[in-house]
């Protein structure tokens, strides 16, 4: 292990590949290996691009990655696509679109199966993205699984959230019943060269321009939900609808160029680390989540928790007396609570 | 928790289809697999810098175009060069049996011709997977 974060923070393509394995199989590793590279991140800037199957994400991140290299600027790539629940087995398909990008070792690409995660990422895509920041790729893109939904981990997880949608991909309200407009930093409409393009950016900007924030978006309505606003005040990042034609290039010099500005404009607003704070939240949240969990089943055996279950489904108990019971078996949480109020 | 296989498929040389090559990578999905499915038209060089980059415990390659002894040997040859000749190739497509001692020769794990059933496939991936474990352990 040593060995390959050393590799890794070398930046070799071999090592990366290699713990981005381990992390991704065991949760073990994935803490080792965190807990060394932690001090090497928080360089990269993240920039997560979501939207329905389809709509041309991959063709999309092939594009902005091209120009990104232009640029000088290392790449590093996730593309997530889903696991079958049934087999577990998955297709991952996304380096098909992503072919203009061999060959050039400033760039690093990884497909990542879903493995059941709901949430348009896989459980370990945070900890791949801490790998190839450790890594020294200054810019990191990640393509969620394409669901029609809002897809609000991804806006957790990146600074600037692209929400792609193409004409043709469901009826336009759709996108903002989804909640999309919440999550995006950018929206691309993708395929300008179809039929109907057009009709789908205005409505956009509509929407834009009806919603509560006039089209000015307090940084994330949905990210900041638990946390008051430093100042109350709106941020002043204007959300772009931008056209491109990504299986022909076009479009995405804008769209590289406004990427660019949303860094600009989260470091000078302090929204950089308004938004690192939250991300930081939600994470260790997750963590402790998966951690107590884990911790209850080391004290309770699942043929106990089984039991539970049964009886809660006879009706012979009630869900929240299941619960009651099982955290009484669980031997921290009286000495935890315990000890918190005896010093507050 | 259990491991999912990781397997790269890939349709090395200049011929234009890959309905072959789809149908095995679903075959693989549908065992439980995690397939890396890279497309039409792909160089030796750009499926090892895939292999390497996504970690494939196996390769996949289907070639129709009758080009595999000088797409296989240099596959290998890039493999060797980076370390990855542990990672097994198998093939699958229209060989002439003359080729076969040939390619095994090179390395090749696996060969496949167009009347082999996916099934068959699955079970030498596998096999294959078990016993690079077995070793790796002893
Ligand atoms: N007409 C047109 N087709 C496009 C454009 N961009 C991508 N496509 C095509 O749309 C299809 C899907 O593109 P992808 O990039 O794979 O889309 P995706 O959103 O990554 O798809 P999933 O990962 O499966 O959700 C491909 O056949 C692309 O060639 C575009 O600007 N115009
Ligand atoms: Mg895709």
């Amino acid at each position: 292990m040593n060995e390959l974060i050393a590799g890794v923070l070398d930046g070799r393509a071999r090592a990366i590949a290699r713990l981005l394995t381990l992390v991704e199989n065991s949760e073990s590793a994935a803490e080792t290996a965190v807990t060394a590279l932690y001090p090497h991140t928080g360089q990269a800037h993240i920039i997560g691009i979501t939207g329905p199957p389809g709509s041309g994400k991959s063709t999309l991140v092939n594009e902005i990655a091209k120009r990104l290299r232009q640029q000088g600027q290392r790449v590093g790539i996730l593309a997530i696509d889903p696991s079958s629940p049934f087999t577990g087995g998955a297709l991952l398909g996304d380096r098909v679109r992503m072919r203009d990008l061999a060959g050039d070792s400033g760039v690093f690409i990884r497909s990542m199966a879903s493995r059941g995660s709901l949430g348009g990422l896989a459980q370990a895509t945070w900890a791949a993205i801490k790998v190839l920041d450790a890594a020294g790729f200054a810019k990191i893109l990640v393509e969620t699984v394409g669901a029609g939904q809002a897809e609000v981990d991804i806006a957790r997880a990146a600074h600037t959230t692209l929400v792609v949608e193409a004409p043709g991909m469901g009826d336009d309200v759709q996108a903002f019943k989804a909640g999309i407009l919440e999550i995006a930093d950018i929206l691309v409409v993708n395929k300008a060269d179809r039929p109907g393009s057009e009709r789908v950016v205005r409505s956009l900007e509509l929407m834009l321009h009806l919603g509560p924030m006039g089209g000015t978006r307090h940084h994330g309505r949905i990210l900041t939900a638990t946390i008051p606003a430093a100042n109350g005040t709106s941020s002043g990042w204007q959300i772009p609808v931008l056209p491109a034609t990504a299986s022909e290039g076009r479009g995405t010099a804008e769209l590289v160029t406004q990427i660019q500005q949303h860094l600009a404009h989260l470091q000078m607003s302090g929204e950089w680390q308004e938004r690192e704070q939250e991300r930081c939240r939600h994470e260790l949240r997750q963590l402790l989540q998966m951690r107590l969990l884990a911790r209850l089943d080391t004290a309770v055996s699942q043929n106990e928790q089984d039991a539970l279950v049964t009886a809660v489904a006879a009706r012979e108990i009630d869900p929240y007396t299941a619960v009651r019971q099982l955290l009484n078996h669980f031997p921290a949480n009286h000495e935890v609570s315990g000890k918190s109020a005896s010093t507050t | 928790m259990e491991i999912k296989p990781r397997i790269l498929i890939a349709k090395p040389g200049l011929d234009g289809h890959d309905r072959g090559a789809k149908v095995v990578a679903r075959a693989l999905r549908d065992a439980g697999m995690e397939v890396i499915y890279t497309g039409l038209r792909q160089t030796p060089e750009m499926i090892v810098e895939s292999a390497l980059q996504e970690d494939a415990d196996a390769i996949g390659l289907s070639i129709l175009s009758g080009a595999h002894l000088p797409l296989v040997a240099r596959i290998m040859e890039l493999l060797t060069e980076n370390e990855m000749d542990d990672v097994p190739v198998f093939l699958g497509g229209i060989i002439p049996p003359d080729d076969i001692p040939t390619l095994q020769g090179m390395g090749v794990a696996g060969i496949f011709g167009p009347g082999a059933s996916t099934q068959e496939i699955v079970h030498f991936i596998n096999d294959t997977l078990a016993a690079a474990q077995g070793d790796r352990a002893v």
